[in-house]
């Protein structure tokens, strides 16, 4: 394997995938981040288990989507010698734990929860569409991750409602997160040319036919935490366009440091 | 309601007879008490020109175990030739493909073994209310005064309870 950057085409059914795999994985990194620090131990093994059980979903996805591009990339390829223009997750998933970037370490619970929680929300209803998707390697990645997702709802749920419906303290930082990240899910429903195109093709749903059913799901949660939904707002982030936040290259170059130290290393 | 197995295609003859016992005897890696074939992963056995082609079922996506137990199953059956494994995602494995003698063998081991997975097509998301959750059976005594400590254990496919009877912590192979 070479180090040398790659560059995948412009086919929009890749894109498409690539968005999906790319937020699996850029996610998963962030939940890595906790192994060993989390506030209890329960938690350090639901975090890496989250972690293993996306990077896993991951893996599939961006395998296929290296079959469809066409030009011989494989799962590690496309994990690891990507630049940051080259990744289509949303902004969200890239986001550091802590809400205040540098402020708590290893970061903030309830964001991570939260976040956990809106992201499970709405991986759950994409795969469960995507079993219904015309390709059957898709499907059937999204078969088995569909069930991986549903046990992660529950269980970012249950902390949401921990914490929002908890102390005074939990509780403010509960509504801090979820005023810190509200903008940011606005990504997740925005459709463009690669979504139309990839619905069109029966590959998978369009990301606005997802947002009622989540939003139905994250009312009813957030009712029972006691938070208080923000206003919506207008900003919607360009992360599956490749347009980042500062936070992704730096993400990346922790991520694919050995990759780029020494090309084509074997575990 | 959860898709039964598809119909493993066995054959009379020798060879592949022969390949079929060495195959249900290799052990999961994880739960070493469990051979493959108890936990249901392995889909299909087929002579090629040259060897041999095994088709498993991977449990969860991000298992780490996957790639070992094809390395296993590869120097296992090495002596039949070369063995190529293919991993075949449809239909998802599911823990209802354990079988009842892995049940049993699981039990016998400390680890509760499956509930029958409830399909959660369609059903509303409900929060897991620490008192109103499955009541397992303490796999060391049976007591029934369990509760769960960790939605997640050791390995994916675990979560950790303990019984409040014997004291003693176990895990409890998750429903999927």
């Amino acid at each position: 394997m070479s180090h040398v950057s790659i560059q995948v085409g412009n086919r929009a059914d890749v894109h498409y995938l690539l968005r999906i795999a790319d937020a699996c994985l850029i996610l998963s990194q962030r939940l890595g981040e906790w192994c060993g620090h989390a506030p209890i131990l329960e938690e350090d093994l639901a975090l890496s288990n989250m972690a293993l059980d996306l990077v896993g979903q991951a893996r599939g996805l961006l395998t296929r989507a290296g079959q469809l591009d066409g030009q011989g990339f494989d799962e590690d390829q496309l994990a690891f010698l990507r630049d940051e223009r080259q990744y289509f997750n949303p902004v969200l998933m890239e986001l550091p734990n802590s809400a205040d970037g540098a402020g708590r370490q290893p970061g903030d619970f309830a964001l991570t929860q939260l976040r956990n929680f809106g992201v499970a929300t709405w991986l759950q209803l994409l795969w469960a569409a995507l079993e219904e998707s015309r390709d059957v390697e898709v499907a059937a990645i999204a078969a088995k991750a569909v069930k991986e997702a549903r046990y992660h709802q529950q269980h970012a749920a249950d902390w949401v409602v921990r914490l929002g419906d908890g102390t005074a303290d939990s509780s403010a930082r509960m509504q801090a997160a979820l005023v810190v990240l509200w903008p940011y899910f606005n990504e997740l429903f925005v459709d463009d040319e690669v979504s139309t195109a990839a619905a069109a093709q029966g590959l998978g749903p369009t990301w606005g036919d997802l947002k009622s059913d989540w939003q139905a799901q994250m009312d009813e949660v957030l009712a029972d935490a006691q938070l208080k939904p923000p206003k919506p707002s207008a900003y919607v982030p360009a992360g599956r366009l490749g347009i980042h936040s500062e936070h992704l290259g730096h993400l990346l170059a922790e991520m694919q440091y050995l990759q780029r130290a020494y090309p084509g290393g074997k575990w | 309601m959860t898709q039964s197995p598809p119909p493993l295609q066995s054959s009379a003859c020798g060879r592949l007879e022969a390949a079929w016992e060495v195959l249900r005897q290799i052990p999961d890696p994880e739960v070493p008490v469990l051979s493959l074939w108890d936990l249901g992963i392995v889909r299909d056995l087929r002579e090629t020109a040259g060897g041999l082609e095994v088709v498993l079922t991977p449990t969860y996506s991000g298992c780490p175990a996957t790639e070992l137990i094809q390395d296993d199953v590869r120097n296992a059956l090495a002596r039949f030739g070369t063995v190529e494994v293919i991993l075949q995602r449809a239909p998802a494995w599911s823990s209802d493909w354990i079988s009842e003698v892995g049940r049993e063998k699981l039990r016998a081991y400390g680890i509760a073994p499956p509930g029958r997975v409830v399909s959660a097509e369609g059903q509303p998301m409900r929060l897991v209310h620490r008192n109103a959750m499955t009541q397992l059976a303490c796999p060391r005594c049976g007591s029934m005064q369990t509760e769960r400590l960790s939605a997640f254990g050791s390995t994916a496919c675990k979560a950790l309870y303990r019984c409040l009877a014997c004291r003693e912590p176990f895990e409890y192979f998750k429903p999927i």
